[in-house]
C-alpha cells in the first residue's frame, strides 16, 4: 500500500518535471519565442506577396479582363506576331552565340590554371553590373549616326542600328555571363581527371568534349541557356536604346508592351506581358527541377 | 600563353578556347564599353563638368542613387527577414516562397513595370487604398522606391541564404552555453558572421536599382527633376542627339557600378578570410 | 559539482541513442566517454550540457533538477568538436565573450574583464595570441582558445566533445598531458567524450565505455584495460585473442578438444572466450589449458609476436617475452593468465 502510494506521488512529481523539461527545451538555443517566430513569417510571406505575388496576379487580371476572346485578338494582332517573331529570333542568335561563347570560356577558364583567371571572370561578368541603357548606349555610340562605325557603315549601306543586328548585338551583350557563370565553377568542381584519361586512352580533344566534358555537364548547359533565355526574351532596356521602336520591325516584345501601354491599350499591353510573365514562371519552375538534378549531380560526386 | 606560365598541359585546346574567349570578349564586351570611355575622354574636363553639375543631370542622379540606397536598405531588413523565415522555420507554403522570391530575376522588367504601376496607380489593387489614405504612389519619387525594392529583393536574399545555411549550429549553442541571450546571440554572434554577405546584399542590390530602366520608368512619372531616372535621362539625351550629354552620364553610372563589383569582390576576399582553415 | 544521471532515454526517431544510462560523476573528477562513433556518448554529453533534452530521466547536479534550467542557466563550460570560435572576434573578444553578455547587474567592469581574459589566455599559454583571429591559428591553438573561453564563465562542470579529435597525431599526445596537468590545477568536475581509447586511458581517472547507447563498464583506465566487463568491451580496449568455445557439461572445448579451464557459472552453449594477447604464458608442451604449434614468429622490441596453430582448430597470435626465444615448429603450451568467457 505504502510502495503504491510513493510510486504514484513519484509519477505525478516525474510529470510536473517533464512538463518543466519541454518548457525549457522550448526555450531552445537555436530558435525564438513562438510568437516571434509567427511574427516573422508573417512579414515575410506578407512582404512576398505584396511585392512579388501581387504583381504577377496583376498581369493575369489585366489581361484577361475583358475576356478571354479580347485576350486572343490582341495576341493575334500582326503587330503583336511580328514582336513575338523578332523576340525568337533574337533569343536565337543571342542564345545561340553565348552558348558557344560559354562552352569555350568555360573550357579555357575551368581546364587549366593561369594568371589573371579572376581578372578575366570579372571581366565575363561585367554586363552583369552594366545599367541595360548604358548596355545599349554603347552600340549606339559604335554603329550610330555620330558613331565611330557609324560613316563607313553609311557608305557600305549595312544597318545594325534600329535594325534586327543591333538588337541581337544588345541582347547579347546583356546575355553575355549567363552560360559561362554557370558552368565555370561545375567545370571546376569536376576537375580534369576525367579529361586527361580520355586524352591518355586515345581520344582526340573533340572527342573529349563531346563524348566525356558534355555529358557530365549537360544540366549546367541546360540551366545557362535557361537563364540566358529568359534575359534574351525580357530584355527592355538596352533594346530600348537600339531599336528605333519601328512598328511591325524592330519592336520585341518587350518593346510592344510598353507601346501598347502608353496607347492605353491596357488588354494588349497585358495580353502580350502575360506570354512573358509566363515565360518566366516556366523558367523558374524549369531553374527549380534543374537544380535538383545539379545538386544530385554533385551528390554523386561528393560520395 | 603556356609559354608564360611554363607547364606542360595534358588537356588540348587551351590556346584555341582562350583565344576565341578573350576575342568574342573584346569584340562584344570590352570593344563596345571602351568607345563609351573614349567618347567621354572626347569632352574636356570642362564640359563633362557641366553637363554633370547641371540641374537637371544633378538631380536624375540625386534620384538615382538616393532612392537606390533607400530601397537597398530595405531590402537588406526585409530581405534578412524572409532568408530568416526561409532557412529557420519550417511554414506552409515555404518551398514556394523561397521559389518565388526569383520572380524578379526571371520577370521581363517592362512587364514587372507595367504591373507595378497598375497595381500602385490611383485605381489600382493597391493604390486606390493608398489613395484614400493619402499617399500617392504612382508617379512620383515613391513608386520609383517601390520598383527599386521589387527588382532588389532576389539579390540580398540569394546572397545571404546560403550563408545562414551554411552557419555552423555549434557557434550558437557555443553562445548560449556561454550565457548569451537569444537577442545577444543573434546581435553579436549570428549578424557579425552574415555582415560579409549582407553588405554584399546591399551592394548588388543599390547597384541593380540604380541602373534598372525598365520596371521603373513606367510607374515612376518621369517628371524632370522631380522623377526622373539617370538611366531615362540618358535615353532622353540620346533621343535628342545629346551624345557627349549621354556619355557624360553614362560614365560616371559605369564608374560607380565597377567601384561596386570591386568592393563586392573585396568583400568576398574578406569573408573568405574569415572561415578558419578546416 | 555531483554530476548524476538517471535512467536517461533519448531516441531519434526509432534510433535509441540513449537507452537507460545511469552515472555519477563526482566532483572534481575527470570522466572519458569513450565508445564507437553512434554510441551516444555525445548525446549524453550534450544533454549534461543543456543543448539536447532526453525523452525521460534525470540529470541532477549537487541534487538539484538541471533538466529544469537551459543550457544558459547551467554554468556549465562545453568545448565544442570543431571549436565553435566566433570567427569574426579576435582571440581575445572570444574569450570575455561569457563575460560580456552577462546580466549588467553582474557583469564585471571592462578593467577585470581584461584581466580575468588575460589571466585565462595565461592558463593556456596563449596570451600572445589575444589579437589575432581564429583563422589565423593552428587546431591545437584553437582548441586552447575553445578551452578558455568555457573556462572564462567559471563553470560548475567543463565538458569537452572529441577535445583532440581533431587534431595530428603530435598535437594531440601534447594535448593530453597538458589537458589531465590542467585539469589538475583548476581541478573542475570534467567529463570528455572520446572514441579513442588510448586518449580515455591516459587523460581520465575513469572511464565510462558505451556502446548503442549502453553503458558498457565505468572504471579506472586499469581497471577497463585488464577486467573488462563485457564482450564489447574486450573488443573495443585493447587487442585480444577471441576463441570460439563450448560450454557443456561444467566443462569449456575448442573444437573436439576439452580445455582445462573453469566452467563455472558460465551457461552451457556456444561462447566466445577473450584473452589479451600478452596474458597467455608460454610453458613447455603438456602445460597449460591450450597447446599448439608455432608457425612464424616476429619481433617487436621488447616482445615477439608468434603466430600459434591451436590443436583443436584456429590460429592466434600471441606476445611473449623475449627472455624465452620461440622459432618456427616450437610445440608450445599455452595458459591464458587472465580471460573471460561470454555467452554467444
Amino acid at each position: 500500500m505504502t510502495m503504491q502510494l510513493t510510486e504514484t506521488v513519484r509519477l505525478s512529481s516525474s510529470e510536473a518535471k517533464a512538463r518543466a523539461h519541454a518548457e525549457t527545451a522550448r526555450r531552445n538555443l537555436r530558435t525564438e519565442p513562438r510568437a516571434v517566430r509567427i511574427a516573422i513569417i508573417s512579414v515575410a510571406i506578407l512582404f512576398l506577396s505584396v511585392f512579388v505575388v501581387l504583381p504577377l496576379v496583376v498581369v493575369f487580371a489585366q489581361a484577361f479582363s475583358k475576356g478571354v476572346l479580347a485576350y486572343l485578338a490582341a495576341l493575334s494582332e500582326p503587330e503583336a506576331l511580328s514582336a513575338i517573331r523578332l523576340t525568337l529570333l533574337v533569343a536565337v542568335i543571342s542564345v545561340g552565340l553565348n552558348l558557344i561563347f560559354g562552352l569555350v570560356a568555360a573550357w579555357a577558364i575551368a581546364k587549366f590554371e593561369f594568371p589573371g583567371k579572376t581578372f578575366l571572370i570579372t571581366l565575363i561578368d561585367l554586363p552583369f553590373s552594366v545599367s541595360p541603357v548604358i548596355s545599349g548606349l554603347v552600340f549606339v555610340l559604335l554603329f550610330g549616326a555620330q558613331g565611330y562605325f557609324g560613316s563607313w557603315l553609311r557608305e557600305h549601306d549595312i544597318q545594325i542600328l534600329f535594325a534586327v543586328p543591333g538588337i541581337a548585338l544588345a541582347t547579347t551583350f546583356v546575355t553575355f555571363p549567363f552560360v559561362a557563370r554557370a558552368l565555370i565553377p561545375l567545370m571546376q568542381e569536376q576537375g580534369t581527371q576525367e579529361e586527361e584519361a580520355a586524352i591518355s586512352l586515345g581520344a582526340s580533344g573533340l572527342q573529349t568534349f563531346f563524348r566525356v566534358t558534355l555529358p557530365n555537364i549537360k544540366w549546367g548547359v541546360l540551366y545557362g541557356v535557361l537563364l540566358c533565355n529568359a534575359r534574351a526574351m525580357g530584355e527592355f532596356g538596352a533594346v530600348s536604346v537600339v531599336s528605333g521602336h519601328i512598328r511591325g520591325e524592330t519592336n520585341t516584345m518587350p518593346l510592344l508592351v510598353e507601346i501598347l501601354y502608353n496607347e492605353y491599350q491596357f488588354v494588349a499591353a497585358f495580353a502580350i506581358a502575360s506570354l512573358l510573365a509566363m515565360l518566366a514562371l516556366i523558367t523558374l519552375i524549369a531553374k527549380t527541377v534543374l537544380e535538383r538534378h545539379l545538386d544530385e549531380g554533385h551528390d554523386i560526386r561528393d560520395h | 600563353m603556356s609559354a608564360i606560365v611554363g607547364r606542360r598541359r595534358t588537356l588540348p585546346g587551351f590556346g584555341l578556347t582562350m583565344g576565341l574567349t578573350l576575342s568574342w570578349l573584346s569584340i562584344i564586351i570590352l570593344i563596345p564599353l571602351a568607345g563609351l570611355f573614349l567618347k567621354s575622354l572626347e569632352l574636356s574636363p570642362e564640359q563633362f563638368w557641366n553637363i554633370l553639375t547641371s540641374r537637371r543631370t544633378l538631380n536624375a542622379l540625386r534620384v538615382s542613387f538616393g532612392l537606390a540606397f533607400a530601397a537597398a536598405c530595405v531590402n537588406l531588413v526585409m530581405g534578412s527577414i524572409i532568408v530568416w523565415a526561409l532557412v529557420r522555420y519550417r511554414f506552409p507554403g515555404r518551398r514556394l516562397f523561397d521559389a518565388i522570391v526569383d520572380v524578379p530575376f526571371a520577370l521581363p522588367t517592362a512587364v514587372a513595370g507595367v504591373a507595378l504601376t497598375s497595381l500602385f496607380a490611383e485605381k489600382g489593387w493597391l493604390g486606390a487604398p493608398l489613395a484614400a489614405a493619402g499617399i500617392k504612389v504612382a508617379f512620383t519619387p515613391v513608386g520609383i522606391f517601390v520598383a527599386m525594392i521589387f527588382i532588389g529583393i532576389p539579390f540580398v536574399v540569394r546572397t545571404v541564404q546560403p550563408v545562414l545555411q551554411d552557419l555552423d549550429p555549434e557557434i550558437e549553442e557555443a553562445a548560449g552555453s556561454l550565457g548569451a541571450s537569444r537577442w545577444q546571440t543573434i546581435i553579436r554572434v549570428i549578424l557579425p558572421s552574415l555582415a560579409p554577405a549582407l553588405l554584399t546584399g546591399l551592394a548588388l542590390a543599390f547597384a541593380r536599382a540604380v541602373g534598372e530602366y525598365g520596371s521603373v520608368i513606367f510607374i515612376a512619372g518621369n517628371l524632370p527633376n522631380v522623377s526622373e531616372i539617370a538611366p531615362l535621362l540618358i535615353v532622353i539625351r540620346l533621343s535628342e542627339f545629346r551624345y557627349a550629354d549621354a556619355t557624360a552620364i553614362a560614365t560616371v553610372m559605369l564608374v560607380v557600378s565597377f567601384v561596386i563589383i570591386f568592393a563586392v569582390n573585396r568583400l568576398q576576399r574578406w569573408a573568405q578570410n574569415r572561415v578558419p582553415a578546416h | 559539482m555531483t554530476i548524476e544521471v538517471k535512467n536517461l532515454v533519448k531516441k531519434f526517431g526509432s534510433f535509441a541513442a540513449l537507452d537507460g544510462v545511469d552515472l555519477k560523476v563526482d566532483n572534481g573528477e575527470l570522466v572519458a566517454l569513450l565508445g564507437p562513433s553512434g554510441s551516444g556518448k555525445t548525446t549524453l554529453l550534450r544533454i549534461i550540457a543543456g543543448l539536447d533534452w532526453p525523452d525521460s530521466g534525470e540529470v541532477t547536479f549537487n541534487g538539484a533538477d538541471a533538466l529544469a534550467q537551459g543550457a544558459r542557466e547551467r554554468h556549465v563550460g562545453f568545448v565544442f568538436q570543431h571549436y565553435a570560435l566566433f570567427r569574426h572576434m579576435t582571440v581575445f573578444e572570444n574569450v570575455a565573450f561569457g563575460l560580456r553578455v552577462q546580466p549588467r547587474a553582474v557583469r564585471k567592469d571592462e578593467v577585470a574583464i581584461r584581466a580575468r581574459v588575460k589571466e585565462l589566455l595565461d592558463l593556456v599559454q596563449l596570451d600572445w595570441l589575444a589579437d589575432r583571429y581564429p583563422s589565423q591559428l593552428s587546431g591545437g591553438q584553437r582548441q586552447r582558445i575553445a578551452l578558455a573561453r568555457a573556462l572564462a564563465i567559471e563553470p560548475r562542470i567543463l565538458l569537452l566533445d572529441e577535445p583532440f579529435g581533431a587534431l595530428d597525431a603530435k598535437v594531440r599526445k601534447e594535448l593530453r598531458k597538458w589537458l589531465r596537468s590542467l585539469h589538475h590545477e583548476i581541478n573542475v568536475t570534467s567529463i570528455f567524450v572520446t572514441h579513442d581509447q588510448e586518449e580515455a586511458l591516459e587523460v581520465a581517472n575513469r572511464v565510462v565505455v558505451m556502446d548503442k547507447g549502453k553503458i558498457e563498464q565505468i572504471g579506472s583506465p586499469d581497471d577497463v584495460y585488464d577486467n573488462p566487463a563485457t564482450a564489447f568491451v574486450y573488443g573495443f580496449i585493447g587487442e585480444s585473442i577471441v576463441l570460439p568455445v563450448e560450454v557443456a557439461n561444467g566443462a569449456v572445448s575448442l573444437g573436439d578438444r576439452p580445455l582445462a579451464l573453469a566452467a563455472d557459472g558460465l551457461s552451457p552453449g556456444a561462447s566466445k572466450l577473450f584473452v589479451r594477447r600478452h596474458d597467455m604464458l608460454v610453458g613447455p608442451p603438456g602445460t597449460g589449458a591450450f597447446e599448439g604449434a608455432v608457425q612464424h614468429v616476429r619481433t617487436f622490441g621488447p616482445v615477439q609476436r608468434a603466430e600459434v596453430a591451436l590443436f583443436g582448430g584456429e590460429t592466434i597470435e600471441i606476445d611473449a617475452p623475449r627472455d624465452r626465444e620461440l622459432r618456427a615448429g616450437d610445440r608450445v603450451g599455452l595458459e591464458p593468465r587472465r580471460y573471460r568467457i561470454f555467452a554467444g
